[in-house]
């Protein structure tokens, strides 16, 4: 060290400033943009990647970076992405629960001026209100999808019914015999984990009873006799054997695996799993899988209630802090464009309500080979789609339902219990 | 500065000698010209740790007196102590702070106690003891997300092969949905850390196993001391500096553990696995509750400091191992 002299010590400063100087971004060549997305509902990584190889082979002074992620990972990567500055995404795909938090912590740019007309009158007027909030835009419509009720046509048949059941009372009726003939060991499989899939199924057999998230003046109804049925029902069908109590620890991922390897003759999922069901690949029971509407209680239908389902709708928003919101939007327009979603349409279906009707849905029906069963089978359950609260605060409250639901159905806690404490954080929520 | 004398012409480029008269013409000592010059090199890095390290540690230590919600632009109130005496007050919290004790407990219990018996066994050189010892390396070079999600397979309640192995014994008739069970979750977590981490324990017990002098040992059994007695009176005193080492580690390490549970159970069934570190993580990400976050983190710096504190306080004794 002692031999050290001045120039040493000055290739040692200079090292280091350049070093520094490295780190600086370069903004030579096509500017590159960084898109998060889900790997698990909607197109698939292969096909998105398609779609980004296309654009830029388009948009040379473009390149898109697609990144995947698990659904329940995407809101947490978000915030932590936009601690930094530029964000770590210039879009992501939003679920139709984040807005108004998104919104309200400022991370999603207006995109009211860019919608064109066509767009705004091409689209579903749903679709865009999952991403509208006092008049102005904040997303592009991505995907449409809620949960659908598939059963295993072959295990019904050998089972001797000719149909799928109506009312979940029907649907007990049925898992009853499945399981005394020894057909499957648990006849239903659902997605009751500690995740955002258990309050949506929650949500599907909730408002199937005629029950409801708040009541008329914004205060939590879910606790009340409705929902304590529910969730009593929930249990009794674990209990009883016909529910398969791995649901309690299931995401849609696991709730498919079970499905499509014949285990199971009834299950709740998204529309991927309809695709994937008749994968030689990953499935067991290609061919055997059909859809029903969604069944929904005698006491719910009895009052009138038609369908109840749960819409899993989400966007793609622009960060507001990006450095490239037109580049980004141009991508995000070509993504949900159209053709493009026409094309790709296997995995899931268009937001475009132009492509349901006339020549265009002759076009859609043709553009997959399954496309003939799920547009049918979208058409008759979104409409039943029922929306989870739109609060800022939804997903701390989601949680605290998330956790009565699993005291309740783990036999912690009893449903009326589980439901009112989590009610009372509901209301401890609203008044932060 | 009165302690410090500059050389009139220094050979170094960070030369202060424009005002050197004022002071005596003391020259460097050698010892003097090495340590500054080790100092002028160690600034940068000292900068760069001290930037990624300390600064956040005082940015998060201020923002724990905060309401701060998450967002561009979001207004912070300060909230003094707030933060710290709603979690001190929440049932949740102390729930929380058991649970994870209870993790850190029985995986650190564990594995020391079979990490121990490996190292013991390692040291003995039964036949194919240098394979037993590179093939513990393999679980604590797989990264934690990646046993979580194998381990969560072995678990599954539909095609798990821990059902498959005890269906196999005939130990049990049906699948067991492991992980929905509120009384099972967290020691099948527990397992799962304790496969993974155990290798470390255990190859630090018998690196420092490998130091001890045989000479020790062989007295102890001229002496007429047995196989137990030679390991409790002789290895184990000695190891302790050793098993001390091991025992901070991993307790800090397993009190703060997030990843595998993350992976395994999300926390669930009915927040059964919810441990300290993954209800910081839910209110600073998934709330958006940064200051609660924030304060959530001090009071898990200030439990392992206990904790390391005592392991200290009884495992440290260096006068008897002089």
């Amino acid at each position: 060290m002692r031999h050290l002299n001045k120039i040493t010590l000055l290739a040692v400063a200079v090292i280091l400033v350049l070093s520094i100087v490295g780190c600086q971004p370069k903004q030579t060549g096509p500017v590159t943009i960084h898109i998060l997305t889900q790997d698990q509902a909607g197109m698939k990584p292969a096909e998105i990647d398609q779609i980004a190889r296309d654009f830029e082979a388009q948009n040379p002074d473009i390149k898109v970076v697609m990144e995947y992620l698990s659904y329940d990972a995407i809101h947490d990567k978000i915030t932590t992405g936009m601690a930094a500055n530029p964000p770590a995404y210039d879009a992501s795909m939003v679920d139709v629960i984040w807005p108004d938090e998104f919104i309200k912590a400022g991370y999603l740019l207006d995109v009211t001026s860019r919608v064109t007309p066509e767009m705004k009158a091409g689209i579903f007027p749903s679709a865009w209100n999952g991403v509208t909030r006092d008049g102005k835009i904040y997303g592009m419509p991505w995907l449409m999808d809620t949960k659908y009720f598939m059963y295993n046509k072959d295990i019904l048949q050998q089972a001797g019914f000719s149909a799928a059941p109506k009312t979940w009372e029907e649907l007990i009726d049925q898992a009853k015999v499945i399981k005394q003939q020894g057909l499957v060991e648990f006849p239903i499989i659902w997605s009751w984990p500690q995740l955002e899939g258990a309050v949506c199924d929650f949500t599907i057999l909730l408002y199937g009873n005629g029950g409801t998230f708040l009541d008329a003046s914004g205060k939590p109804a879910f606790n009340n006799e409705k929902g304590v049925q529910v969730l009593t029902w929930m249990k009794q069908t674990i209990d009883d054997g016909l529910s398969n109590p791995s649901s309690i620890a299931s995401d849609e991922m696991a709730v498919e695996a079970s499905f499509l390897a014949g285990q199971s003759a009834y299950a709740v999922n998204w529309l991927f799993q309809y695709s994937d069901s008749n994968k030689a690949d990953v499935s067991q029971i290609v061919g055997k899988v059909a859809f029903a509407p969604m069944p929904v209680f005698a006491a719910g239908a009895a009052a009138g209630i038609q369908g109840s389902s749960v819409d899993g709708s989400s966007s793609f928003a622009i960060m507001a802090t990006t450095p490239y919101p037109d580049q980004t939007w141009k991508f995000l327009t070509y993504l949900t464009s159209n053709a493009v979603q026409t094309k790709f349409s296997a995995e899931m279906l268009p937001i475009w309500q132009t492509d349901f009707q006339g020549d265009s849905l002759t076009q859609l029906l043709a553009a997959a080979p399954s496309n003939p069963i799920t547009v049918p089978a979208f058409l008759a359950q979104f409409p039943f789609a029922n929306e989870r609260p739109t609060v800022s605060y939804y997903n701390e409250a989601s949680k605290a339902l998330q956790l009565a639901l699993q005291e309740a159905l783990t036999g912690v806690k009893t449903p009326q219990q589980a439901l009112d404490e989590a009610a009372a954080k509901w209301v401890e929520l609203a008044g932060q | 500065m009165g302690g410090f004398a500059f050389q009139r012409k220094s050979t170094h480029i960070f030369d202060m000698t424009a005002n050197s008269k004022a002071f005596p013409k003391r020259p460097f000592s050698l010892r003097q010209k090495e340590a500054r010059t080790a100092w002028l090199l160690l600034v940068p890095s000292l900068v760069v740790i001290l930037g990624v390290t300390l600064w956040p540690v005082i940015y998060t230590f201020v923002l724990s007196f905060f309401y701060a919600p998450t967002g561009i632009h979001q207004v912070r109130t300060f909230v003094g102590l707030t933060n710290y005496l709603n979690m001190l007050k929440d049932q949740t919290f102390w729930q929380t702070i058991g649970r994870t004790l209870y993790f850190t407990l029985g995986s650190v219990g564990l594995e020391l106690i079979l990490g121990l018996a490996i190292a013991q066994l390692i040291h003995s050189r039964p036949p194919g003891w240098k394979f037993l010892r590179v093939s513990l390396i393999i679980p604590w070079a797989i990264p934690t997300i990646v046993i979580g999600a194998m381990w969560r397979w072995i678990y599954s309640g539909d095609f798990g092969a821990l059902n498959g192995l005890l269906m196999q014994l005939g130990l049990i008739k049906h699948y067991i949905p492991w992980l929905t069970l509120p009384n099972a979750a967290m020691p099948l977590v527990i397992l799962a850390d304790v496969w993974h981490m155990m290798p470390f324990v255990a190859l630090i017990l018998q690196a420092a196993l490998a130091t001890l002098p045989a000479e020790l040992d062989e007295a102890a059994v001229v002496d007429g001391a047995n196989a137990w007695q030679v390991f409790w009176k002789i290895r184990f005193p000695l190891l302790q500096p050793a098993i001390l080492v091991a025992l901070i580690a991993r307790t800090v390490d397993a009190f703060r553990v997030f990843d595998i549970v993350y992976i395994i159970t999300n926390g669930g069934p009915a927040f059964k696995t919810m441990t300290i570190t993954y209800l910081t993580y839910l209110n600073s990400f998934s709330y958006g509750k940064q200051g609660t976050g924030a304060a959530l983190s001090f009071l898990i710096s200030l439990f392992t400091m206990i904790m390391a504190f005592v392991y200290i306080r009884i495992l440290y004794r260096p006068e008897e191992n002089q």
